[in-house]
């Protein structure tokens, strides 16, 4: 099939339709959504497969569900804090189990580049007890989502794949391979998938009993790769994912190697980790994310006579992502010599909204109209404008997850905080921004939400959106928002005295308000026409 | 035979237009490569940069590790400046003269060069004055590419080719506005 240029998450993606991908979704989220990107592109081309952007990583999970149970091959992807929204139907995936071949795909985010928060979605994978796969690199990545498909189908159960940015967002080259058909229709069997107490007993049983298989798997899988040094019996590394990479990168030849254990499965290879441990006195763990596998091996005590080294013991950072340079040190390597600084002080450049961003807009209209409100509270959201919490702007109060600005409004008007402020932008609202304003409407609670319609989702790169325009007001109205207190506003320099005069009114107003800031992203219309 | 180029500028700089014609100009010929680059968040006019891995040799890390950088290939000086921990001590800095100020603090610009010329090798190229030279304002990067591309250990065919095949849908003047963009920087950077 020849080589070609790919993202990690392209190679992921590519994995999947040559594995008889037959349905893939997801919602986009920094460092997944290249996953879904090419999946999309690839099936324009070839329409033989269906690659969707969902309303939320719930929904995408589910919608791959059901075409699991169907018996196709599904596929669902989404950046790490996306499984916390899709671990309902995760964590009981487990139980029902995949019928055609089900591979999760959860990028973590090591160093929080774009991302709320770093947790490691290899927790997750044992939560649930379900096969996990690491791929260290691109051709990993591909190779590893094929396999993963085989192991599903074997397991009956869903696979996660778990990425890391730097990984997912790296190019190289792929060896590809024949691609194979998709499964025919096959549905599954209903005393399975209807997870009533009889059954999810029963299925949980199942789940269990297959632990220790899944574990002798991990240990013949051959992506886990034990060698000895019968020389050296002082250090042994154990080395996950990207994690391998920069130990084999920091210690540079193949000579005096210390005997090291290359993980890329889990359940963790336990007879291989034994084999490491017994054979060297110092284990240094190597893993970027969360200190998992240095946290079982240690346990709560220790092993007698062994030094466990690794992000828990301080030997690296406990915190944000891994480089061949903290491993190096890790290592006991020395520093490579370097050119060093300048010692000129170098002025940060954090990004920015775009100039001519309409968000911009909102914010100083906002801003305007909260002067006369010092006791207000502006809780906003994930996008964008998110950005309008740094200067000039310092508009915004707090970004914790998706769709939180709106439940937090409320729970802070509830709490006596006035004016409870929301801003949300028409995607992540969507998202997860219409069930809490349901809620709100129907208790008519005092406070203004702004929803700010730019038609896409920006942040990301421009995925489509799926309340906007008409929809987006039909939808506010549908949940049962005042008509007279649902306010559209075009967010441009020239409109702002009137926007703060509407803004003010709607602060005013004893109850539930929406404001509708309704202006296309400027990078989006600037796609549009060239 | 190898060698390890950190890419910096500013989000919307064409960074990554830079690093497609490498990686494929890489492909051509066979080697290994790995480029590490930044999305999301990181786009919206911060700070970007993208870590490039050549080698003839099957490549570990995709982060170049500091002190192995060969060149740091810069479209904005002030960014020159913030990797030069990881360049080797006789690395070369390529950067253009041109400052991208979306910044209230960005610093005094004659500080910022003689910052850069401190480096063991340092080529300066006005990519805003030769890009303009070219045809096309938004053709600095592929200036700072071929002020680059004698360091380079591709051929300059190959990465003339892949410049062909990253404006073909764009059609023979801009494909030609970029070749000549190409041309001056190298020679810009071959007189300096």
């Amino acid at each position: 099939m020849g080589r070609q240029i790919l993202l990690g998450d392209e190679a992921v993606a590519l994995g999947a339709v040559h594995a008889g991908l037959s349905a893939g979704y997801s919602y986009p989220g920094t460092p997944a959504s290249e996953i879904m990107e090419y999946l999309v592109r690839l099936s324009a081309e070839r329409k033989d497969f269906t690659a969707a952007w969902s309303v939320n990583e719930k929904v995408a999970y589910e919608e791959a569900l059901g075409a699991s149970y169907a018996g196709k091959r599904a596929l669902v992807s989404f950046k790490h804090v996306g499984l916390n929204v899709a671990a309902d139907p995760f964590m009981n995936s487990a139980l029902t189990g995949a019928n055609g071949g089900l591979v999760v795909v959860s990028a973590d985010d090591p160093g929080m580049h774009s991302s709320q928060n770093e947790q490691d979605s290899r927790y997750y994978a044992q939560f649930a007890q379900v096969f996990c796969y690491e791929p260290a690199d691109h051709q990993e990545a591909y190779d590893m989502t094929r396999e993963a498909y085989d192991v599903s189908e074997r397991f009956g159960l869903p696979v996660l794949m778990r990425l890391v940015t730097r990984l997912s967002h790296s190019r190289s080259s792929v060896e590809t391979r024949e691609p194979r058909a998709q499964n025919s229709l096959n549905p599954g069997d209903r005393n399975d998938w209807t997870l009533l107490p009889v059954n999810a007993r029963r299925r949980f049983g199942l789940l269990l009993d297959r632990q220790a298989e899944m574990t002798r798997f991990s240990e013949g899988n051959p992506f886990n790769v034990l060698r000895l040094n019968d020389r050296d019996r002082t250090l042994g590394v154990i080395a996950a994912g990207v994690g391998y990479n920069y130990f084999r990168e920091a210690w540079g030849t193949d000579e005096g190697l210390p005997s090291f254990l290359k993980v890329s499965t889990y359940p963790l290879p336990g007879s291989l980790v034994r084999a490491l441990v017994e054979h060297v006195g110092t284990v240094l763990v190597v893993e970027d994310g969360y200190p998992f596998i240095e946290r079982q091996i240690q346990g709560l005590f220790g092993i007698a006579g062994k030094t466990v080294l690794g992000r828990l013991s301080g030997a690296l950072p406990r915190s944000g992502e891994l480089s061949p340079d903290s491993v190096r040190k890790a290592l006991g390597l020395e520093p490579l010599p370097a050119h060093g600084r300048s010692g000129l002080p170098l002025a940060g450049r954090p990004p920015q909204l775009c100039a001519g961003c309409p968000h911009a807009d909102t914010f100083k209209a906002l801003n305007k109209a909260l002067e006369s409100y010092p006791g207000a509270g502006v809780f906003s959201d994930i996008g964008c404008y998110t950005l309008g919490a740094l200067p000039p702007y310092n508009a915004i109060e707090t970004c914790v997850c998706m769709g939180a600005s709106v439940s937090m409004a409320r729970g802070a008007s509830d709490a006596g905080l006035r004016p409870a402020v929301s801003v949300i932008g028409d995607s992540t609202f969507a998202h997860s921004g219409i069930t809490p304003l349901l809620g709100a409407a129907a208790s008519d609670v005092d406070m203004t939400v702004f929803i700010l319609d730019n038609a896409t989702t920006a942040m990301t790169g421009g995925q489509p959106s799926f309340g906007s325009g008409e929809r987006l007001k039909r939808i506010v109205e549908g949940v049962g928002v005042a008509p007279e207190h649902i306010r559209t506003i075009e967010p441009l320099p020239k409109n702002h005295d009137k926007n703060v005069g509407i803004i003010r009114e709607e602060l005013d107003h004893r109850g539930l308000s929406v404001v509708i800031a309704v202006r296309e992203c400027i990078q989006e219309s600037r796609k549009r026409r060239s | 035979m190898k060698q390890d180029i950190i890419l910096a500028g500013v989000g919307g700089q064409g960074i990554l237009s830079i690093a497609f014609v490498i990686d494929n100009a890489a492909l051509a010929e066979g080697l290994f490569f790995k480029q590490a680059e930044v999305h999301g968040m990181a786009q919206r006019g911060g700070a970007v940069q993208s870590h490039m891995r050549l080698s003839d040799r099957a490549i570990w890390s995709d982060l170049i590790p500091k002190g192995e950088a060969d060149m740091i290939l810069s479209v904005e000086p002030l960014e020159a400046l913030r990797y030069l921990d990881y360049l080797r001590p006789d690395g070369v800095v390529v950067t253009s003269s041109t400052p991208y100020k979306n910044i209230p603090d960005y610093p005094d610009l004659e500080k910022v060069l003689d910052a850069v010329r401190k480096a063991p090798r340092a080529v300066i190229v006005d990519s805003e004055r030769l890009a303009k030279e070219a045809g096309t304002a938004k053709a600095q990067n592929i200036v700072l590419l071929g002020a680059a591309s004698g360091f380079l250990i591709l051929k300059e065919a190959g990465l003339r080719a892949m410049i062909e095949s990253l404006f073909k849908g764009r059609g023979g003047p801009v494909i030609e506005a970029n070749l000549k963009a190409f041309d001056l920087g190298r020679k810009a950077a071959s007189g300096s």
